[in-house]
């Protein structure tokens, strides 16, 4: 376990040097802070080679950290079926910044993206069909984003609703 | 339905077939948009969030505890395995260690979980194909489970029998008793759906070949569980990545061989008869001890010590009122479902409360195959090939 474990650190590290900004171990679990702009080929490294395979896309997370700067980060949760070792990905973004998509190396990732965006508002360039997944179309609001109320905005549906002005 | 010659096909206006939230063979309230060239499936968009509850955004303002009960109507099918893989993320979190009847208890819980959301599926499945009494007959095996489950905890169908630190109530010997007989009567009644839907000329029909994926396009795809392994991927959480005591039971992982529908029932049909095995070592295992750590302020003490004990009353208000810390930090935690990888992640401030709450749900991932396995098929293939993945709303829209 450790071993492997060392695989998945070194080996990215060396071949992102700069663009592995952290990385840290807890409860056994390897999580790399990921520059925003290496996210795309460090995804593509971490499918194609032939000693880390990660060729099963978990899930993508989107979380709030308001009021810290930058705000989102994007979670990546990779697995590897024939190497049987998992890596977290994390990447860092503020509002109204864009991340790419990984939706072309892992087709799984389409969905997942989608539920970021209709939940926090984060834009994936370069996905396919990037809309609304739970919430209806012309949903006003990223319901999981931590300055959004959870009986959610009044109107004429939702009485009990938190008054936009008040907020 | 095997021969789809393309040549003997008439070029028709392609039209656009809305099927369900309503219809009864979508298995809840799936939406999808079919284009359609005559009876020939063009294109599938899953259109999905009729069941959105904002889950996630409910844990965050809740205690840790109290998100239990909320786990429960995910995959309402199989209640035990969304307590199970909710508990086993806070107790990682927190490095927590049950003890180990608590362990034998859950693996116990979580396969008798998966065999009542296996028969339901395959039972289900049958139905949408026309064969009424299969669907039948796995309620009538269902319900003993359900009764062991009302025997365990009161609750039939949304348990919130895991705690975090063990599980609620002790697996008495009556239980214990129940499960074995239990034990008893599957098989054989496992070896009867088989007699009539395994050799069944109309169901070899509806599910041979159709709905194909290859192992290479399911990866790619995200999809996992039992439907993953039809396309011959042996990946099973339970095996891969051990978590409880499953590494000391012995038990096969089925595969299928060409990745259709009828693999994906072979697979399921399979899984049932490992989980009995699992059962009938844990039963025969189970040790004797406590099944609750001694952590009085994440397991509160029994209530008959609450109305004599000072200190146990102000355990059991503290646990009520306030909950209890979670280190900070942020983990991820999984566990195999009945439908698929079920995982848990969790961003804890170092408060009562979790920061962020992510729920992996499986038949999520696994609905974006449908176009994929749908095209080229015909209409009626469709609820073959939605059953096949077992979808469950609860748990998809969250």
């Amino acid at each position: 376990m450790v071993e492997k474990e060392s695989v998945l650190i070194k080996k990215v590290k060396e071949a992102f040097r700069d663009a592995i900004l952290e990385t840290t171990v807890f409860r056994g679990e390897i999580t790399h802070l990921v520059e925003k702009s290496a996210i795309l080929s460090l995804c593509t490294f971490l499918k194609n080679d032939s000693e880390l395979k990660m060729n099963y896309l978990v899930d993508v997370i989107g979380v709030d950290y308001q009021p810290r700067e930058p705000r989102f980060e994007v979670v990546y949760h990779l697995y590897s079926i024939s190497r049987r070792h998992r890596v977290r990905l994390k990447v860092r973004l503020a509002e109204g910044e864009a991340v790419a998509s990984v939706a072309n190396v892992w087709k799984g990732a389409d969905w997942p993206e989608r539920e970021a965006y209709d939940m926090f508002g984060i834009v994936f360039e370069g996905h396919p069909e990037l809309k609304r997944i739970y919430m209806a179309e012309d949903w006003e609001g990223f319901p999981l984003r931590k300055d959004y109320p959870l009986r959610g905005f009044k109107d004429r549906y939702n009485p009990y609703g938190v008054d936009k002005e008040e907020n | 339905m095997a021969e789809r010659d393309e040549q003997n096909l008439i070029d028709t206006q392609v039209m656009t077939l809305h099927m369900g939230p309503q219809h009864p063979s979508t298995h809840g309230v799936l939406h999808m948009i079919l284009d359609m060239q005559g009876e020939k499936v063009l294109k599938v968009v899953p259109d999905i969030g009729y069941l959105h509850r904002g889950t996630e955004k409910i844990a965050e303002n809740l205690l840790y505890h109290q998100f239990i009960p909320y786990t429960d109507r995910l995959d309402y099918m199989c209640a035990m395995s969304n307590n199970l893989a909710y508990v086993q993320a806070v107790e990682k979190l927190m490095g927590i260690e049950i003890t180990e009847r608590a362990k034998y208890i859950r693996v116990i819980s979580a396969e008798l979980s998966r065999i009542a959301g296996h028969l339901l599926s395959v039972g289900a499945w049958a139905m949408d194909l026309g064969a009424m009494s299969i669907l039948l007959y796995a309620i009538r095996e269902r319900e003993i489970i359900l009764d062991i489950f009302e025997m365990l905890c009161g609750a039939r169908m949304t348990l919130s029998y895991l705690r975090v630190g063990g599980v609620r109530y002790d697996f008495t010997d009556q239980c214990k008793d129940a499960t074995k007989n239990l034990l008893e009567i599957l098989p054989k009644r496992i070896d009867e759906y088989e007699t009539i839907l395994t050799g069944n000329r109309i169901w070899l029909k509806r599910n041979k070949g159709v709905g194909v994926i290859s192992a290479e396009e399911a990866i790619n795809l995200g999809l996992s569980g039992p439907s993953l392994r039809g396309s011959g991927v042996k990946w099973d959480v339970r095996k891969d990545e051990p978590y409880l005591v499953y590494d000391r039971f012995d038990f096969n992982i089925p595969t299928g061989t060409n990745g259709d529908c009828f693999d994906r029932y072979l697979v399921r049909i399979e899984e049932i008869r490992q989980s009995i095995r699992i059962i009938g070592q844990a039963l025969k295992d189970l040790p004797e001890g406590p099944f609750n750590i001694d952590m009085p302020q994440v397991v509160p003490p029994p209530k008959p010590d609450v109305y004599k004990n000072m200190e146990a009353l102000i355990h059991h208000f503290k646990y009520v009122s306030n909950g209890f810390k979670v280190p900070a930090g942020e983990i991820y935690s999984s566990i195999e479902a009945p439908k698929g990888e079920l995982g848990t992640y969790i961003v804890s401030d170092g408060s009562e409360k979790p920061h962020r709450v992510k729920l992996r749900v499986p038949t999520f991932m696994n609905l974006q195959t449908i176009d994929h396995m749908c095209r080229g098929n015909y209409l009626a293939d469709v609820i073959a090939i939605v059953s096949s993945l077992d979808p469950v709303f609860g748990e998809c829209d969250k």
